[in-house]
């Protein structure tokens, strides 16, 4: 009775499906879906050539570079993304002294409270203080930015596939739009307030080229040429660390983990063999009741 | 509830004779998991993840209650919440990628688990229940995995609740009252995230509570084996410990290493990126996809495209994703070989390996992937050999098949003599024939 309501069940669930196959599969060939230009000409990150110091089983942070990195955000992409979830404290992390951290604090406009008539206004950050927000609110970011709002940096390489590869290839993936792409898709076309870059998932963004390579300051006595490449590589690593603090750390203590694990099982897989010696030949139970 | 021959809890001192009279404790653990608990001496390794599974639940309990203590389930808060576990907390990163993975190695470790059981037919008499109840813990499991993904109050958790709850939305009539009563509103909301938290909490404990009786079922029958033959003298079994303590502990080691690989050095690469960006109500990402382990169920869902007569395609489609596990309860009844084991039955070898399997990976993959026409066309052509295999397949091989020949005895599958045997030794029947 159960099987042969089991069948009826089955083939009705299988009907069912293969009537939606059949529609769709009619669909697909009287109109097939049209290849779009994101499919066409959309690129999957790759990152930088030899990778992010960072990168591999026993890497540390490049604390030059990450504090390099934090230089290029202050001077350049802070002026509309926000580092929410970031404090100034943080810095320490990344090798400045306490007086540094101090003096970066300061050098930052936060909101607050004024001491005397307790109106809102700015004040000069301290090492407690989180990073603030270049826009009062969404309103005023999209009115700023062609429409678009500029995405909170805290967490931006984990919050897109292949992050950290992904943000250096955007950073340097700006380019002339394909004539052959807005010959073939003219509604592509990158539009007022756009510009074409391959590796946004729409081809075109709101966000104009930020590294420019002239002119966006020097990173001083023993450091690398501040060409596009090294700064997006700098600026890329940055917020990889902002995103995921505790890597290193994270990998040191996997080590240690991993490795007492590995002990602990070659020493289980032993005691597992000689215990189970005794089971061998088949004089089973005996060998176990008179056990030690 | 266990062999003539198993060995007996003895008392050995003041404490334990005073603890037996009270409360036998120790002697439960004994007849449980100790030595007065005989066990078929060939099982395979595939035998281990009844036991990892419980350690998976057990590590799921702890990193949960120390991420409760610092977790706030407020929409206003929630991202950040998380994110100070991650940042301020101390080792609170290492809390919570261990939960997240720890989610994940359950589930991988269910799933082999529950095909285990497919493979050997361990759903069969007298294991009925057993596996009933294995099917509960299933579907707890995948409540308390959908709950605990909200809590983080990123898109995915957003998008994915606001998916969720939808599908009940497909019922006729009652179908919208429900969602909103799940919700407690009309899109998923502080009332919702509060209520996910406190399931979330509850629930693992009622997965406990299911898992005793899981095991107390176990205990009755005792375990099954991997030729399918039932346990027919001493000789067969082996004490639980120290064999299959020792056995487990091994098993425990090796998962840890692979676990512990994940956590520590690639714990995002289950996850969804999306899920690093808070939630947003206004904004719907490009591809709303569940967690990797309900990708099969999810491409199922997403098969039905087309109204069937009068159901709804949507309805069609919830209804095929509940009925894809519903079908699993009714297996000791549907499979009606008298041959447990896969090991002995060609036919049925054959549907597993190049039928179910195969089905459920390209399920897998499609109910992960972009939407596109190949993965629901894939997706349609593989659920219809989903309900083919289990409701009209199954049942058809298990009239017409032609078993193969089996040991007399686990002593035998192991020995390769029983001298209990009236047929003498069967060569062929010590290791697994080939598919
Ligand atoms: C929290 C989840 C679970 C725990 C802790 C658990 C625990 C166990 C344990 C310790 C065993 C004995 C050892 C073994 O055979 O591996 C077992 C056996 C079994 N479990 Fe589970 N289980 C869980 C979920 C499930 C699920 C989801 C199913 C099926 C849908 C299931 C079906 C079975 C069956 C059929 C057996 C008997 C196997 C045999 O004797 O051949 N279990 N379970």
């Amino acid at each position: 009775m159960i099987r042969i309501f089991g069948i009826l069940t089955g083939l009705l669930f299988t009907v069912a499906v293969l009537w939606s196959f059949i529609v769709d599969t009619g669909a697909a060939i009287s109109e097939p879906a049209p290849e779009t230009a994101e499919e066409k000409y959309h690129l999957y990150p790759k990152g930088p050539e030899g990778g992010f110091a960072h990168e591999g089983l026993f890497a540390k942070w490049d604390t030059a570079q990450l504090q390099r990195g934090y230089q290029v955000y202050k001077e350049v992409c802070s002026a509309c993304h926000s580092l929410r979830l970031v404090a100034f404290r943080n810095l320490g992390e990344i090798g400045y002294d306490e007086g540094q951290v101090k003096a970066e604090a300061a050098s930052w406009q936060v909101p607050g409270v004024d001491p005397n008539t307790g109106e809102a206004t700015m004040v000069e950050g301290s090492p407690t203080d989180y990073f603030p927000k270049p826009y009062a609110n969404d309103i005023a970011a999209r009115a700023a930015n062609n429409n678009a709002i500029p995405p909170d940096l805290s967490l931006i390489t984990k919050a897109r596939h292949d992050g950290t590869n992904y943000v250096y290839d955007l950073l340097t993936g700006y380019r002339e739009q394909p004539a052959e792409l807005v010959e073939e898709f003219p509604e592509a076309k990158t539009a007022e307030g756009q510009y074409y870059n391959p590796f946004f998932h729409s081809l075109n963004i709101s966000m104009a080229p930020p590294l420019t390579g002239t002119g966006q300051g020097t990173y001083g006595e023993g450091n690398p040429e501040p060409t596009i490449e090294q700064m997006a590589e700098d600026v890329t690593a940055f917020p990889a660390w902002t995103a995921e603090p505790a890597l290193v750390k994270r990998r040191q203590a996997g080590w240690a983990f991993l490795l007492f694990l590995v002990f602990a099982t070659v020493l289980a897989y032993f005691s597992k063999k000689q215990v189970w010696a005794r089971a061998k030949g088949g004089d089973v139970g005996e060998a176990s009741v008179k056990e030690d | 509830m266990s062999f003539p021959w198993a060995q007996q809890y003895e008392p050995k001192n003041g404490l334990t004779k005073f603890l037996d009279e009270k409360l036998p404790l120790p002697r439960l653990v004994y007849n449980a998991v100790g030595a007065g608990y005989p066990v078929p001496r060939n099982l395979s390794y595939f035998w281990n993840f009844g036991v990892l599974a419980g350690f998976c639940l057990v590590l799921q309990i702890v990193t949960g209650v120390v991420l409760a203590m610092h977790y706030a389930p407020n929409t206003l808060v929630a991202f950040d919440s998380t994110e100070h576990i991650m940042r301020n907390v101390n080792w609170g990163w290492l809390m919570r990628y261990a939960h997240a993975n720890g989610a994940s190695a359950f589930f991988v470790v269910v799933y082999i688990h529950i095909f285990r059981g497919l493979y050997y037919s361990s759903y069969k008499a007298p294991r009925e229940m057993i596996w009933l109840l294995g099917v509960v813990i299933f579907l707890l499991m995948m409540a308390t995995a959908f709950m605990g993904y909200v809590l983080p109050w990123g898109q995915m958790s957003y998008w994915g609740a606001k998916v969720i709850t939808g599908l009940f939305g497909a019922i006729p009539l009652v179908g919208e009252g429900i969602q909103n009563w799940l919700l407690g509103g009309f899109a998923p909301d502080n009332a919702a995230l509060n209520r996910f938290f406190s399931l979330h909490f509850l629930l693992p404990f009622v997965i406990a509570g299911v898992v005793i009786l899981h095991i107390w079922a176990l205990h009755i029958p005792g375990s099954s084996n991997p030729t399918g033959v039932e346990v027919k003298k001493e000789s067969d079994t082996l004490p639980f410990h120290p064999y299959y303590t020792a056995k487990d502990g091994f098993g425990l080691g090796v998962f840890l290493i692979i676990y512990f690989a994940f956590v520590f050095f690639m714990p995002n690469a289950l996850g969804h990126p999306d899920n690093y960006i808070p939630a947003n109500p206004l904004s719907t990402p490009a591809n709303i996809v569940p967690e990797w382990y309900f990708w099969p169920f999810y491409a199922i869902l997403r098969a039905f495209t087309a109204d069937f007569f009068f159901v709804p395609a949507k309805l069609m489609g919830v209804l095929a994703m509940f009925a894809s596990i519903l079908v699993w309860f009714f297996l000791p009844w549907l499979d009606k070989s008298p041959v447990r084991s896969g090991h002995y039955r060609p036919l049925f070898r054959k549907f597993f390996w190049f039928g179910l399997i195969p089905a459920i990976v390209v399920l897998g993959y499609c109910g992960g992937a972009h939407l596109s026409t190949t993965t629901i066309l894939l997706s349609q052509i593989f659920t219809a050999y989903y309900f083919l295999h289990f409701l009209v397949i199954l049942p058809i091989i298990s009239l017409i098949e032609r078993p193969e020949p089996m040991p007399y005895s686990i002593t035998e599958a192991v020995l390769g003599h029983d001298p209990d045997s009236k047929l003498g030794p069967k060569p062929t029947t010590a290791s697994p024939a080939k598919a």
